[in-house]
């Protein structure tokens, strides 16, 4: 099969890579790249596990072929803790035991670290409605709209 | 060690880390883990690579029952990237011993055959027929398509009652008539009797549909066989790692114990699924062990939904005799389980013992009877799934008290105060064969039904009814047998393998404490609750302690984390090995402090003379002395470790009342969840922050089962929801807020008294939500309802079509 030769950027650093056409964004990241934070949980864009940014818009890194990124910057879970410091949202998820196996809290993140970008001081249905594409069977959810909520409320608009 | 070191390391250990005042146990700690996870960090097996890694795919039947007539690899070992493909008459001639066990006995069962890859029959579709390994993931799975499978198909059966009842060709031929077994429990007599003499009858069919776990993390294993020493390292999503290498070892691939080193990594959840030993992590080290190069398999979400254990599909009669005052007489119930097409380890005791035993649930039952038809069918084998085998015999019992109280006309929640256990009758022995341990019904009911103001809500549903609007309340007593299992009982009720639960707990030199424990996490947080439990016992803080799980080389011994027994009966173990750690450290500092052990008062890590305060020792302090062995009692042998293996002497009995108000469109079927309260008493609670995640994630998957779940199987006997898109996980606009609340009523017999709360909520939440949908439709006379309660089955219920 033929190759593509891509060009990401990855959590600010350039990768150059060489890809099947078929190759999904998220096999790149995890298989080619290392950036195994994100998880594969269905491969069929359901789960959300495999959520990462794509030049600032979540987008679930199992519906996008590598070579649809090409050019692009991406952010994964790795690149979001400020210099290995856990940010508000990490900590709070911490804090309200938002997390138990902690496998769909990769793609929890991106998506509420986005979320709260837009809307920084949520309801609890607009934050329920916001992680609706990302599934989790562990929580029952309740705890991680409270560390959202909580996020939101500590950050108090100053983002 | 020179002087200047031994000196160094004497100071650090008198000076105890932290504030080192125990009383950790009980308070809700973040979780340590966490950090790692939130980071991306966290390893899960699909995210080890080992170099020279290969891929395997494994080819699967798309019948659902078919002879095997020939299979033809030669066109998929011909392609670019394949290193080998096999089949099962490969795995035959390797002469392994090549047999997936079943765990638990039971009496006349049939057991059939059960090998890594068919060879001569495919029984469900899933069923795996050969093996690919290639260089990459996109090759293996290339090569599948090319593999070619004549088949001679066979009528097939999916339906547990069918299976038994009508003529088709036997899943095994072993089992003509499809039966696994025949089961009984309680007494059949005193049960006829009691529906004699009893005043009146009420009954109820249903079924409990087709669970399919869905931990969001899939299977995967990656085998690394080394040639050179003979041994096997295997990292796979295990909830049990010390079970999976044993029955590797003994069941499918001959290795001694000894030789083969189980590894589970972080595990994105289990919920039962990962359990079970499988054919595909066998097969995966399998292949390595033919090729001398690491194999990994990661499952597909498909894979997944056709292979994990799906839970519960029952069909059940059940009957409840009562008298006109309300007292219950007897319950009588006859349960057709489906089984799958084979038998997995625990999937003979779920429907039997786990079942069968709860059914007199919180009450007063003085006659139970009930037998249960273990049926193979032409689907993905079942096994025990959150709340396995209780969840459905709560599920019966509480259906069945509900059809009971519309019957005689009284108040649901009142029919079941008049016959709840009370609290001076235990230890209670029901009549389903239990020995309840400790409750206090009455007054967790009461917890939940004063948090909705039960009486007056019933009076505002009432008046809602008048203006045609639904609402109902739901309501759920549970009690289950968690903490699996008293060894010897579990013995003598067939079951191949211990209950106890084993752990070390060990002093290092320079103060701080290692525990070692048999359970393996998959998000429950064991590394935070064990800690604290250590940390208690010994005067530490949980900072001095690290907490290891998971992995067969680093813990000598364990059983493994299902059964809600990871709390009760692992730390259990680590509180006793705690517990004789400090006793060793007590007789060393009454040697140090020349005092008798008893003259010693403990407190804060800290070894006290009683009524000299200022001659103390550290227990971290004393540690250091252990390892140096310089100046110890006589006889007594250096270091301050302790293994322990606890095997509990009854189940423990965690109990309480869910309760769910309800409001539903008789126009368009919907539901609407407005309340959701959930009282659990699972005895002492270590750490009521993990404790309240439990009963969340719990509660949604009971809510998932009552209202959105369910495995669908098609004519040809094809699985249908076998994508997240066809299969209804709940997502976050489909849960309500839950509050949670607790009683603590401890464990009388377990070292911490704690019960566990692992499953308590997804066993509760179930029959609640029915409970509560039913109730709003009894304007409609409707008296039960079939899960899933999706709006088209409400909407055809208001219709008067059941
Ligand atoms: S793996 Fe991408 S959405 Fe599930
Ligand atoms: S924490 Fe396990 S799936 Fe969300």
């Amino acid at each position: 099969m033929s190759e593509c030769n891509i060009s990401i950027i990855v959590n600010g650093e350039q990768h150059e890579l060489t890809v099947e056409p078929r190759t999904l964004l998220v096999s790149a990241l995890r298989d080619e790249l290392g950036y195994t934070g994100a998880n594969v949980g269905c491969e069929t864009g359901r789960c959300g596990a495999c959520t990462v940014r794509e030049n600032s818009k979540t987008i679930k890194s199992c519906t996008r072929l590598a070579v649809q990124a090409d050019g692009s910057e991406i952010e994964t879970v790795e690149g979001i803790a400020d210099n290995g410091d856990l940010t508000t949202l990490q900590e709070q998820f911490q804090e309200q035991h938002g997390l138990q196996c902690g496998y769909c809290t990769p793609g929890m993140l991106m998506t509420a670290d986005t979320f709260l970008r837009e809307n920084d001081d949520p309801t609890r249905e607009e934050i329920r409605e916001a992680i609706e594409g990302n599934l989790c069977r562990c929580t029952g959810y309740q705890n991680i709209v409270d560390a959202i909520e909580a996020t939101a409320d500590q950050l108090g608009g100053q983002r | 060690m020179s002087d200047a070191d031994t000196n160094e390391a004497t100071e650090s250990a008198t000076e105890p880390d932290g504030d080192g005042s125990g009383g950790t146990f009980g308070s809700a700690i973040k979780r340590g883990e966490d950090v790692p996870l939130l980071t991306g960090d966290g390893e899960y097996t699909d995210d080890i690579s080992l170099r020279g890694m290969t891929h395997l795919a494994i080819c699967r039947s798309d019948h659902a029952h078919a002879r095997i007539e020939s299979i033809d690899t030669s066109d998929a070992a011909a392609m670019d990237g394949v290193i080998a493909v096999y089949t099962g008459e490969d795995v035959v001639e390797s002469g392994v011993p090549n047999t997936i066990p079943t765990a638990w006995d039971l009496p006349g069962l049939v057991q059939p055959q059960y090998r890594m890859l068919a060879t001569d029959k495919v029984r469900y579709e899933g069923t795996g027929i050969a093996a690919v390994i290639a260089e990459t993931p996109h090759a293996a799975h290339d090569a599948l398509e090319r593999i070619t499978v004549e088949y001679e198909p066979l009528e097939h059966v999916t339906d547990p009652v069918e299976a038994v009842e009508r003529d088709v060709p036997p899943v095994h031929d072993e089992a003509a008539d499809n039966v696994a077994f025949d089961f009984e429990l309680g007494e059949v007599d005193a049960t006829d009797e009691a529906f004699a003499d009893a005043d009146r009858v009420a009954s109820v069919d249903l079924r409990q549909p087709r669970i399919i776990p869905n931990a969001m993390e899939p299977r995967a294993a990656l085998a690394d066989w080394e040639n050179a020493t003979g041994k096997l390292r295997l990292w796979m999503t295990s909830q049990n790692p010390h079970l999976h290498r044993m029955l590797l070892s003994a069941g499918t691939l001959g290795l001694p114990e000894n030789k083969i080193q189980v590894i589970a990594p972080e595990v994105g959840g289990g919920f039962g699924s990962k359990i079970y030993h499988y054919p595909d992590e066998a097969v995966t080290a399998w292949c390595s062990m033919q090729l001398g190069r690491p194999v990994k398999w990661q499952a597909t979400r498909s894979e997944s939904y056709l292979t994990d254990c799906h839970g519960r599909d029952h069909v059940t009669t059940g009957e409840i005799a009562l008298d006109d005052d309300g007292t219950i007489r007897g319950v009588r119930v006859e349960t057709h389980a489906g089984l799958g097409a084979q038998l997995s380890q625990f999937g003979t005791a779920t429907p039997s013992y786990l079942y069968t035993t709860v059914l007199s649930g919180q009450y007063t039952i003085p006659a139970i009877h009930c037998r249960v038809i273990g049926a193979f069918t032409n689907t993905t084998p079942v096994d025990a799934y959150r709340g396995a085998g209780r969840a459905e015999g709560i599920y019966v019992i509480e259906r069945l008290v509900d059809v009971g109280a519309r019957e005689l006309g009284i108040d649901p929640a009142e029919l079941r105060r008049r016959n709840l256990v009370p609290p001076d009758e235990f230890p209670y022995e029901s009549a389903a064969a239990l020995v309840y341990d400790s409750g206090e019904y009455e007054r967790a009911m009461d917890l939940a039904l004063d948090h909705i103001d039960y009486d007056e809500l019933r009076e505002r549903q009432r008046e809602l009814r008048d203006e045609d609007r639904y609402i109902g309340i739901g309501i759920g007593n549970f009690v289950e047998s968690a903490g699996l299992s008293p060894s010897g009982l579990a013995g003598d009720l067939g079951a191949q393998a211990g209950g106890w639960e084993s752990s070390i707990v060990r002093f290092d030199s320079t103060g701080s404490v290692t525990v070692l424990a048999g359970t393996a996490d998959q998000g429950q947080g064991h590394r935070t609750t064990y800690a604290q439990i250590a940390a208690e016992e010994l005067g530490l803080s949980v900072d001095d302690v690290d907490v290891v799980e998971g992995d067969t080389d680093r813990i000598p011994q364990g059983m493994g984390t299902y059964g809600s027994r990871s709390a009760s009966v692992g730390g259990g173990s680590i509180a006793r090995g705690a517990r004789e750690v400090r006793e060793k450290a007590r007789r060393i500092a009454a040697h140090q402090l020349e005092t008798s052990v008893d003259d010693l008062e403990f407190e804060d890590g800290e070894f006290r003379v009683t009524g000299a305060p200022d001659r103390s020792l550290h227990i971290q302090t004393i540690a250091h002395e252990a390892y140096l062995g310089h100046d110890l009692p006589e006889g007594m042998d250096p270091g301050l470790e302790e293994t322990n293996f606890y095997d509990p002497e009854n189940f423990t009995y965690p109990f309480g009342t869910h309760v769910a108000v309800v409001e539903v469109d008789p126009e368009t079927g919907e539901i609407e969840i407005e309340r959701y309260i959930a009282v659990d008493d699972c005895g002492e609670i270590i750490n009521p922050m993990i404790v309240e995640g439990q009963v969340h994630g719990g509660i949604a998957q009971g809510i998932g089962a009552a209202l959105y779940e369910g495995a669908v199987y098609d004519d040809n006997g094809h699985l249908q929801t076998r994508r997240m898109d066809e299969y209804a996980v709940p997502h976050s606009t489909q849960l309500p807020e839950f509050k949670t609340d607790n009683t603590v009523t401890p464990s009388p017999h377990n070292p911490i008294g704690v019960k566990g709360v692992g499953e308590s909520a997804t066993i509760a939440a179930t029959p609640t939500m029915v409970s509560a949908v039913v109730d709003a439709l009894e304007p409609f006379g409707v008296d039960h309802l079939d899960m899933p309660l999706t709006p088209e089955s409400v909407w055809r219920a208001t219709e008067g079509d059941q």
